[in-house]
């Protein structure tokens, strides 16, 4: 594995029952970066992080956190966490839950910097269950960040935020990284990991289907989206070299398309009336679509 | 917003391994506290487990039968180590069973085990938590003996008794945990209910058992706590004493390995 590696699973396979979960999976969280792990549903990402974070054991393979097991408290130490389904304890105020994480290490912020660094002091004195779903995770975050982590694991820590707070979340984890953490982020949101990642890790099936930068996954596919208002027959758009798919909304023609210079010269040519031409790459929700359609079953 | 609060330094983040001994104990005593302030903070977890054993005790022993006890020493005893026992059981079987079932099912123990939780801390404070109950449970029980039901109580006693009574939740803090270990939150307080009932009428510490049944008591360890309770206050028990006392710590053994072993392999 790679030196700067901070946590990663290698050849990691398990199985409920007949119901394979991970196949084989090889998986490397670097220093320093913010790696998102998409999939969908039942892709495997929620099993590979439990496996990551100790709290399952791989059928097969290896995982290591800091160079050891996850079960080390040691390894832990170094590690902030935010699940996806977790109810905390209803009964304790917001500092409380914080003060009660920030226990567990040895060098934690203080309750009153937390809470000002996660933008949750208005929540301070509010009992966990009587916060609105958004404000749980943004109390969630809060525990997760209060150890002064080197890495952060996040599962889906947005859903249910609100824009103001969603931008507020991704400020933190921005600077998180900035000072040398390493973030490992579960999302559905593709434009969070657009916006976010340094690296994607797609899964399919329990299986790693890519891995690289945005730009990276994104190049997987060389399709661009090309829209205009033209006159010309979608049928004629359509029979043409390089085009993929044509489609029509409000007034506007989008083209999907292989070649895109070709089809805009093209299109030009044909229609010298032709207006508000728009050429754009494929975003990762397209290349993610593309990637996880194509993982044979 | 203050750039400088959430910064990670690398020379403070190298030393994260260590654990100073003093931030260990704090993590366990943190836990601890705060599981009591959220018991303490559910009414229909605190109420009824320091209440109803003492307003039990005052009923049936003051109220009901206050004279005849009065005129009748042992009965006297047999009644109140019954809802002393009593008292002792449910927060153990319930703060551990009912409690480790839902915050299993809600994610919550799964998180902690995740985060550096110190490992035994999260049992730790659950049990200190049942142990403090079982304390004002005692204290409310003995200070209503001394002054309504005029039972007479030497302070060496009420201190045996206290004793007896804290390592004596350690049986049902067990047998709950067993019961949240395997159990779904929403099964996990009828089981513990249905063991808690069970318990408390045929182990005889409420009503002196028919001779045929009587045989099927020592399977309880609410039996063994009871004798152990009516020798602390000055009378024989059935059997020997450090027989008592192996059942209750074998019973603790036992089902508190089997749990752990539970939560290692499943959570």
């Amino acid at each position: 594995m790679n030196s700067d590696c901070v946590a990663g699973l290698a050849g990691v396979s398990k199985k409920f029952g007949k119901t394979v979960a991970l196949d084989g999976l090889d998986l490397e969280v670097r220093r320093g970066e913010l790696f998102a792990v998409l999939g969908p549903n039942g892709a495997g990402k929620s099993t590979a992080i439990s496996i990551m974070l100790g709290l399952r054991s791989p059928d097969q393979g290896s995982v290591q956190m800091f160079g050891e097991s996850p079960r080390r408290v040691e390894a832990r130490r170094q590690v902030g966490v935010m699940m996806q389904e977790v109810a905390l304890a209803p009964e304790l105020r917001v500092r409380e839950q914080i003060d009660l994480a920030a226990s567990y290490y040895p060098d934690p912020l203080t309750v009153d910097a937390v809470l000002e660094i996660t933008h949750t002091t208005p929540l301070r004195d509010r009992p966990y269950g009587k916060l609105s779903a958004g404000q749980k995770r943004q109390a969630q975050f809060a525990v997760a960040v209060c150890g002064r982590p080197k890495l952060l694991f996040l599962d889906e820590p947005t859903v249910g935020l609100d824009i103001q707070a969603r931008e507020m979340m991704w400020g933190v984890l921005r600077r998180l990284v900035e000072q040398g953490a390493s973030i490992v982020l579960t999302t559905h949101y593709l434009e969070e990991a657009e916006a976010l990642a340094d690296r994607v890790a797609v899964l399919a099936r329990g299986r790693l289907i890519a891995c690289g930068t945005v730009s990276e996954i994104r190049g997987h596919i060389v399709q661009k989206h090309i829209s205009c208002s033209t006159t010309l027959p979608v049928h004629e758009v359509e029979s043409w070299p390089g085009v993929e798919s044509v489609t029509c909304s409000q007034l506007k023609m989008h083209i999907r398309a292989n070649n895109a210079e070709d089809v805009v010269r093209r299109l030009l040519a044909a229609d010298e009336a032709l207006e508000g031409l728009e050429v754009r790459r494929a975003g990762l929700s397209e290349a993610f679509a593309e990637l996880t359609q194509e993982t044979p079953q | 917003m203050n750039a400088t609060a959430i910064e990670i330094p690398g020379s403070r983040a190298a030393t994260n391994r260590a654990m100073p001994i003093g931030r260990v104990l704090n993590a366990y005593f943190t836990e601890a506290k705060y599981e009591t302030v959220r018991m303490l903070r559910t009414p229909a977890f605190g109420i009824p487990f320091l209440s109803l054993p003492v307003a039990l005790y005052l009923l049936f022993a003051v109220l009901l039968f206050g004279s005849a006890l009065r005129a009748d020493h042992k009965s006297a005893v047999f009644t109140f180590t019954a809802f002393d026992v009593f008292g002792v059981m449910g927060p153990g079987l319930f703060g551990f069973g009912a409690v480790v079932a839902m915050e299993r099912e809600q994610g919550l123990l799964a998180l902690k085990r995740a985060l550096p939780m110190p490992p035994a801390a999260y049992l730790t404070a659950k049990l200190i938590m049942a142990m403090m109950f079982g304390v004002i449970v005692t204290a409310t029980m003995i200070a209503a003996a001394l002054t309504l039901g005029h039972l007479p109580l030497s302070a060496a006693q009420c201190t045996s008794l206290t004793v007896v009574n804290i390592l004596g939740t350690l049986p049902f803090c067990a047998l709950g945990l067993f019961i949240g270990t395997r159990t779904s939150g929403k099964a996990a307080p009828a089981i513990a209910n249905i063991i808690y009932l069970a318990m408390i009428y045929l182990s005889g510490i409420m009503f002196p058992m028919p001779k045929s049944m009587a045989a099927m008591a020592v399977i309880w360890p609410a039996h063994h706590l009871d004798q152990l309770a009516f020798r602390v206050l000055g009378n024989p028990s059935e059997g020997a004493a450090w027989v008592h006392v192996a059942v209750l710590a074998g019973v603790t053994l036992l089902f508190t390995a089997l749990s752990i072993r539970r939560l290692a392999r499943v959570g």
